[in-house]
């Protein structure tokens, strides 16, 4: 799979298992992989889908066995769109404490949804914050490999 | 000394010299169990100076990185020192981005980061 017209996808209901979530984000990985993704673009895919199915599982839907986490993922050579949803209340994404504030600086908690958005291009709720979906574009090859990512934060 | 199944013990002219046995930290079980033993140098063990080298380490969720930031206020309350060596460019980034590289003393090689010990 290395041309965009080529593609991946993956729809499936899970229950809210930590497992079954990591062997959905292994496929995932692997798909990603046989797509020609690699390097930096592939750990913040790998960090952003942790963050968001753990979320999903442990406080969407408090480990709630029965709950279900629904993921959906595309894959083409230059663009990742993952879709998870849970069966929980959801939770005020708008007002989202920032972790890299001094006084929660040290607080062992509260990164996840900001590495989500910092690491994708984009990562948007929906209204209820039960659901994410986050977008990743391949990132431009430098070809010195020390040369500086415009994407990365100095 | 406790047995260890996440990390693996040595010493380095005195600094408690800590790495991963997983190359991806990411299992929810693992990470608590990581983070006992990890907390447990500072409690039991009584490490005054410890180095977290994670050489071989490829990824490491959000959650491990919370116990690396409870680690710290055990180490800081021991009035103890902990720097962490060897971070692949993938994991520093993580540290960048969440301004944890202002609250860890993050080394380049094990070497550096021994040699500051010693500062």
């Amino acid at each position: 799979m290395t041309s965009a017209e080529e593609h991946w996808s993956y729809d499936k209901i899970l229950p809210s298992d930590l497992e079954l979530g990591h062997a959905a984000i292994e496929e995932l990985m692997t798909a990603l992989g046989a797509a020609g993704w690699e390097g930096m673009d592939l750990f913040r895919i790998q960090m952003a889908i942790e963050e968001a199915v753990v979320n999903a599982i442990e406080h969407g839907n408090k480990r709630q066995i029965d709950k279900k986490v629904r993921l959906v993922f595309h894959v083409t050579f230059e663009k990742a769109t993952l879709e998870i949803t849970d069966e929980g209340a959801g939770f005020d994404h708008r007002n989202v404490a920032d972790p890299t504030a001094e006084e929660l600086l040290d607080k062992p908690r509260g990164r996840g949804v900001m590495l989500m958005r910092e690491l994708m291009n984009d990562a948007f709720y929906n209204e209820r914050g039960n659901q994410v979906t986050m977008i990743k574009l391949r990132s431009v090859e430098v070809p010195d490999g020390d040369a500086p990512d415009p994407n990365i934060p100095e | 000394m406790a047995t260890h199944r996440r990390i693996t013990v040595g010493d380095s002219g005195g600094v408690c010299v800590v790495r991963f046995v997983d190359k991806k930290i990411v299992d929810s079980g693992s990470i608590e169990q990581l983070g006992e033993e990890m907390n447990s140098l500072v409690t039991v063990d009584k490490q005054g100076m410890i180095l977290l080298n994670f050489d071989g380490v490829e990824f490491m969720s959000s959650a491990a990185l919370n116990k690396l930031i409870s680690l710290n206020s055990k180490v800081k309350a021991a009035a103890g020192r902990l720097k962490l060596c060897c971070l692949r460019a993938e994991i520093k980034e993580v540290f960048t981005i969440t301004r944890l590289d202002r609250v860890f003393d993050l080394r380049k090689t094990e070497a550096d980061a021994i040699a500051a010990f010693k500062l």
